[in-house]
């Protein structure tokens, strides 16, 4: 082997550089990162799996038409005006049937919503008990036919009309909805998961050891890992509006840019929480797998995977208590609900205050060696 | 210019054991020191109270008298460490493993086409450090070391765990590092390596120092007999036995062992009876000190 008569540098006299040193430290970071296939696909292409299941798979989730058997002619149905039928076409599918025992037979079982027949001017439905809620749709749609009806035939004008309009006054397609909630638990189980496992690597492997004895200050090394989490965390979010917004018909509301300060609240909360997870996991795999057990449900009880609209109120409280729970509430409020900058205040104050928390106790429990 | 350590009457416990049992010695400038001792005997808890990664329950550490768990920036500045572990970052080439350490000590960037070349790396520079063989790795540890051309290094076992012939390359490297007078201080668990590369030597085992001194001194300290082998059929064990100065003989598979404090006697009675064909001497060594030092035999 080949080596120099001495090893001592040529070069200048080292002298401590905190700046250069934060700048290669992130450096070092950004790069283990994107060189981890796994951790890239956990973080950024998983998350983004679900979108598409779940925007594709709710799309056009509005009520199903309810299928009505017809027996017979039923003038009021094969005679309609153009407006009655687009009443009809959005709310029924029919079917014709000569058989009204047969018919009936079927809603009993199930297979239709309602059956209905016209014997002279009276209209007649039949329905089942068993699944009320479509019954009393059926119901609902046909006696709105029967009041237009008479009403056309008294020949004078209604007096009173209803005009009915979503509060979203976009479709409510669930674009709308999964991508910023999906969002925010990606970004939620980028920041905890890649800062535990890394915090436990970090000391299993001695490389905490070696930047003990270096004369870099803490801060450099935090900040160092703050700045790789807020990369990610954009990665994440360019990754997630694009193709939404090209592909997948997502309407960004005129704020929308607003969660751009609101998911770097949020990934300061959640780089905390992680660095709490690995304080006081051994191993990387116990990190993932205590990550999994706290991100997991509170992605559920904060209403990323469904609204919490019809959840019980206790659940409803607690999801106070969660950080994800503020995501979810500031990006929806700015990117589809179309709210301002107030929207945000109170979920941003709350990641910062969930932020410094966390990141108090996993100081306080931080440890540079296993033993 | 090398920094001067120092050992006080350290100690450290853990639980019931007694890693490190009251141990005392300084380490001059420019020195290169060993802590020998088999697995389990204290050396790496005495580097890492002497590195500041722990303090000690009693005792007093001293680097350039400064007590270096304070991690006292202009002592981190001048100290290298190379730890027990391959401490790297993930996904990082060998250059980018120097560049980023060598950052943090604001080194030169030139810095690390140096120890590339010092450590025989220049052609493996663009490998992962996690796809470097064991011997790359444990040479780009101590590469990782020298960023910051330290005036005191510490190495904590660098040729654990390699084969022979990677381990006597790394020695080449080793070698070379207190040529200009830096201080060295290594723990190893190989006699042969202490004998070749530290000035000092400080035996351990289960906790306590048992001898200091240069590995030659340690041998003949204890006035021990050195150990002539001849080849199988040159002589029979009684000629041998009764050659002048010999103490005793005994047959062995290879042919007969010799013991004798008067060597050159014996090789010259050798000589007149033309027996030295296939002839080979050995000194007492560090495994012999062991051996009388603990009444056990050495096992690394």
């Amino acid at each position: 082997m080949s080596v120099p008569t001495t090893e001592r540098g040529t070069t200048a006299v080292a002298s401590p550089a905190p700046r250069r040193a934060f700048r290669s430290l992130a450096v070092a970071m950004a790069k283990g990162f994107l060189r981890d296939k796994m951790a890239l696909f956990w973080a950024v292409i998983f998350p983004l799996m679900f979108l598409f299941l779940f925007g594709g798979l709710l799309a056009d989730s509005g009520t199903p038409r309810s299928d009505v058997i017809q027996v017979g002619a039923v003038p009021l149905l094969d005679q309609a005006g153009p407006e009655a039928q687009k009443v009809i076409d959005d709310s029924l599918h029919i079917e014709k049937s000569d058989d009204r025992d047969a018919a009936i037979a079927e809603v009993r079982k199930g297979d239709a919503d309602a059956v209905v027949t016209m014997d002279g001017d009276a209209l007649e439905l039949w329905y089942s008990a068993a699944d009320q809620v479509t019954a009393s749709i059926v119901q609902g749609t046909f006696n709105g036919l029967v009041q237009a009806a008479n009403q056309a035939a008294s020949g004078q004008p209604p007096t009173y009309t209803l005009s009915t309009q979503q509060v979203e006054d976009e479709s409510l397609s669930a674009i709308q909805y999964f991508t910023p909630s999906l969002l925010g638990w990606a970004i939620a189980m980028g920041a905890t998961f890649g800062a535990a496992a890394n915090l436990v690597l970090w000391r299993r492997n001695g490389v905490l050891r070696r930047l003990r004895l270096s004369p870099v200050p803490t801060a450099a090394v935090v900040g160092a890992r703050v700045v790789t989490a807020l990369m990610l965390a954009g990665i994440q979010m360019a990754m997630f509006l694009v193709p939404a917004v090209l592909f997948m018909g997502l309407e960004l509301t005129g704020w929308w840019w607003l969660s751009v300060p609101l998911l770097a609240a949020a990934t300061l909360a959640f780089l905390a929480l992680g660095l709490l997870v690995g304080s006081f996991s051994k191993t990387e795999e116990g990190a993932t797998g205590a990550a999994n057990f706290v991100i997991l449900p509170m992605a559920f009880l904060s209403g990323s995977f469904f609204p919490l609209d019809e959840a019980p109120a206790w659940i409803v409280a607690l999801s106070n208590v969660l950080p994800l729970k503020w995501v979810n509430e500031g990006m929806l409020d700015v990117m589809v609900r179309g709210e301002g900058p107030s929207a945000i205040v109170v979920p941003t104050l709350a990641l910062l205050a969930f932020a410094a928390v966390l990141g108090a106790l996993a100081t306080r429990l931080f440890r540079w060696d296993t033993t | 210019m090398g920094l001067r350590v120092e050992a006080h009457g350290l100690e450290k416990t853990y639980g019931d054991i007694r890693a490190v049992d009251g141990i005392t010695f300084t380490v001059e400038p420019g020195e290169f020191f060993g802590l020998l001792g088999p697995n389990g005997a204290g050396k790496t808890t005495a580097l890492e109270i002497l590195e500041g990664l722990r303090r000690p329950d009693a005792g007093r550490a001293l680097v350039d008298g400064v007590d270096p768990a304070e991690r006292d920036p202009r002592i981190l500045m001048r100290m290298g460490v190379q730890l027990q572990s391959s401490a790297f970052f993930e996904k990082l080439t060998a250059r980018e493993q120097l560049d980023t350490f060598g950052a943090l000590y604001g080194a030169p960037s030139a810095r690390t086409d140096e120890l590339l070349e010092l450590v025989g790396l220049t052609d493996h520079a663009a490998v992962l450090a996690e796809n470097l063989s064991g011997g790359q790795k444990q040479r780009l540890s101590i590469a990782c070391a020298l960023v910051n051309d330290p005036d005191l290094v510490f190495l904590d076992e660098p040729t654990a765990a390699l084969d022979p012939q990677a381990r006597r390359n790394l020695w080449d490297v080793l070698d070379r590092l207190n040529d200009s007078g830096r201080t060295v201080v290594l723990t190893t668990h190989y006699m042969e390596e202490a004998e070749l590369l530290c000035d000092r030597v400080a035996i351990m085992d289960r906790g306590k120092i048992l001898a200091i001194d240069t590995p030659a001194s340690l041998a003949q300290a204890l006035d021990l007999p050195v150990t002539i082998g001849l080849a199988a059929g040159a002589l029979t064990l009684d000629d041998a036995a009764s050659l002048p100065g010999v103490e005793s003989a005994a047959l062995e598979q290879t042919g007969i062992k010799v013991l004798t404090r008067h060597p050159s006697e014996v090789l010259t009675a050798l000589a007149a009876r033309d027996a030295l064909d296939g002839l080979s001497v050995r000194s007492g060594s560090l495994e012999d000190v062991f051996l009388r030092l603990t009444g056990r035999e050495y096992r690394a």
